[in-house]
């Protein structure tokens, strides 16, 4: 996995509560086996005029130029602002792996849901929770500063605005821990083989019909 | 595994702690994994993984395969794999053929009876018994949740660490209790509960949260019913929905194909009936219901909390004082091409999707069935599609008879898939079409670019393909 430190980079403002996975990534590029692929079509449905398919190329489709993937001054961000419960609906890795196929690194919002916020941290991406009045006030400097950028530091967990604000934000130390690290998580559990082991012992003594 | 006595502890405390492996110092669990549920969308890159890293599936008869997500439902089009028009689909349902022989997974294909979509086939052939911690990667799981499991969606990346590992490191929910008391009213079933949850608490109310539904109203209701219930804990943000095992719990388990075997019975039955909240448990939060208030639901907008009785009328997005909430109302409407204040009653519908992981199973088919017996879909609806959750549920109908009332008031009665809930395969809205529809989504593209759906009960359904718009149940 990619490790994550330190990030300085443009901001993509999302002024949408409740941005489902859905609407992240349509299901018709879900169909894909693979894990990479899927940048070109993140909002799909948003960002341009016609309706998507798997393996079409993105270079001639016509944009939706009102939408913020398809505006000059926010070209290259890797930081997503957005607001309250970003992420929510189907359980689809697909959502991250298209931000991240994206470019995008590190998610402001004031709420992320539950499946979205865990498969950040498997794939590199940090979300970032801060209150709605924070997340507010970020989305009107944004707007009337273009070229508003942000700096992320993932070891002492804060975010630097360019008005000099130091914001701090909460994070579970252990996925803090494998972020900036990048570790492996399924290598970390096969550390703990014999423990694993164990329980199922003890598990097959107790409930002997879930090892039939 | 049997929880400490002299504590009085939350169902879901009692489930947690009796598959925890391990718990480092900051308190992270390792937590055990009974049951996964695979389909044939999320797994192609866990197993990927898998090969990459030379690992084999740690305890491969805890996993169950079904291809579901993207199968076709036309007869016609699924008697042989290169039936499947569609190559992307084709590929995927052919994939999880070859992944579960390589790593030896028991799958039930599409030549198969028990085929069907996962959260149904899971409870029907007894693979989901109360005390399990069950995984699939979909965010429906939460439906398990009904019999007493702990039951929790998960995306790729997780799917790829339970084969490997049988194992999630993850931290404990908190806990939220839903109390439902009182008689539902008549034509008021389990769908509209739920429905009614979320537009009192937002689609993001539990996030972080694992809900116990409990209550009287809960313990009345079926088997079914309480999946419908757990199904949809996840469109109020929780992960987790959970029901107390009883009676009705034991009864549904009885005799399935995965239950234990009649030497182990006693034993596994007196286990699961302790599986309930202690007296005196804390939650971390309570919802109070008064089942005899519910109404028939129905959702307008483009977030399962953007629902009103049949009664209501869509917001007016003036009346609302909260600038992002504005916003949402604003954008839903114009999404669902309706204006402002306009009664729900008398919205026309294009069509009809009877079917998806919260109502495919045989009792919403009858309640559907029941409100058709006699009668035709109105002239104005385009298409009635009547999808059943498992080759099982479909034959169990026919039996009964049901196809025929479906077939004669105009349905088609189609092979088992989740179809139309997210237009995977080809059942799908075209853009602008208004759809009554049973599932669970009602996101912008959801069931189809440029789709409108409204979600409600089977019998709200059925009676809105027979009216042509929206109405009381009949």
């Amino acid at each position: 996995m990619m490790s994550f430190t330190h990030l300085q980079s443009l901001v993509l403002p999302l002024d949408r509560a409740n941005v489902d996975t859905d609407a992240i990534i349509p299901k018709q590029f879900m169909k894909s086996i693979r894990r990479t692929g899927f940048g070109d079509n993140l909002f799909d449905e948003w960002r341009y005029l016609d309706r998507g398919e798997p393996g079409q190329d993105a270079a001639g489709r016509p944009r939706q130029p009102d939408f913020v993937l398809n505006q000059a001054r926010y070209a290259g961000a890797q930081i997503l602002l957005t607001r309250e419960n970003f992420g929510c609906g189907s359980s689809r890795e697909h959502a991250v792996w298209a931000l991240r196929d994206f470019g995008i690194r590190a998610l402001i919002a004031p709420s992320f849901a539950d499946i979205f916020h865990g498969n950040c941290f498997k794939n590199g991406l940090l979300p970032i929770q801060l209150g709605a009045q924070t997340v507010d006030q970020l989305f009107q400097r944004l707007q009337e500063r273009p070229g508003y950028a942000l700096a992320v530091d993932l070891p002492t967990q804060t975010l630097r605005t360019p008005e000099g604000d130091c914001l701090h934000f909460d994070l579970d130390p252990a996925r803090k821990h494998r972020l900036l690290n990048g570790l492996d998580d399924i290598g970390l559990t096969l550390q703990r083989a014999e423990r694993i082991r164990a329980y199922e012992k003890l598990r097959r003594a107790a409930e002997p019909w879930l090892f039939n | 595994m049997q929880t400490p006595t002299g504590e009085a502890l939350t169902l879901f405390d009692k489930l947690w702690r009796s598959h925890l492996v391990d718990e480092t110092s900051d308190g992270e669990a390792l937590l055990y994994i009974d049951r996964h549920l695979v389909y044939e969308v999320t797994s192609p890159q866990a197993f990927e993984g898998l090969r990459q890293a030379g690992r084999r599936p740690w305890r491969p008869s805890t996993v169950l395969a079904v291809p579901d997500h993207s199968v076709p439902t036309v007869a016609a089009h699924r008697s042989h794999l290169d039936q499947i028009a569609a190559p992307l689909s084709r590929m995927q349902v052919r994939q999880l053929d070859i992944n579960c022989r390589e790593f030896g997974i028991t799958e039930f294909g599409l030549n198969r009876v028990e085929q069907g979509i996962i959260h149904v086939v899971g409870p029907e052939q007894g693979a989901t018994l109360p005390g399990m911690t069950v995984v699939a990667g979909d965010s429906h799981t939460s439906t398990h949740g009904a019999f007493g499991a702990l039951a929790f969606g998960v995306g790729t990346s997780d799917v790829e660490h339970v084969l490997a590992t049988q194992c999630l490191a993850m931290r404990p929910m908190q806990r939220m209790l839903v109390q439902i008391e009182g008689q539902l009213p008549a034509g008021v079933g389990p769908k509209d509960l739920i429905l009614h949850l979320i537009g009192r608490i937002g689609t993001a109310g539990a996030t972080g949260h694992a809900i116990e539904f409990a209550g009287n109203a809960i313990r009345a209701l079926s088997m079914e019913g309480r999946m419908t219930v757990c199904n949809m804990a996840i469109e109020a943000g929780a992960r987790v929905g959970l029901v107390a095992v009883d009676e009705t719990t034991i009864d549904y388990v009885k005799g399935r194909p995965y239950v234990p075997a009649a030497a182990q019975w006693e034993a596994a039955q007196a286990y699961w009936r302790t599986l309930h909240s202690d007296a005196g448990a804390v939650f971390d939060q309570t919802v109070r219901i008064d089942a005899a208030k519910v109404r028939p639901m129905v959702t307008w907008g483009t977030s399962p909390e953007m629902v009103i009785d049949i009664d209501g009328r869509v917001p007016v997005p003036a009346d609302e004082a909260d600038p992002v909430k504005r916003a949402s109302l604003v954008q839903a409407l114009a999404y669902m091409g309706l204006e402002p204040g306009t009664a729900l009653r008398g919205i026309a519908v294009d069509k009809v999707f009877i079917g998806s992981c919260t109502n495919s199973r045989i009792e919403d088919l009858r309640e559907a069935a029941s409100v058709l017996k006699g009668r035709q879909v109105a002239a104005n609806v385009r298409q009635a599609l009547v999808v059943p959750g498992s080759g099982l549920v479909k034959a169990q109908a026919e039996s009964e008879g049901l196809d025929r009332i479906f077939l004669a008031a105009g349905f088609e009665w189609r092979e088992p898939g989740c179809s139309m809930c997210l237009g995977m395969n080809d059942d799908r809205l075209s853009p602008g079409e208004r759809c009554a529809s049973t599932s669970n989504r009602n996101f912008e593209g959801r069931q189809g670019p440029g789709g409108r759906s409204h979600l409600l009960s089977p019998a709200m359904a059925a009676s809105a393909a027979i009216a042509g718009h929206f109405t009381d149940p009949f």
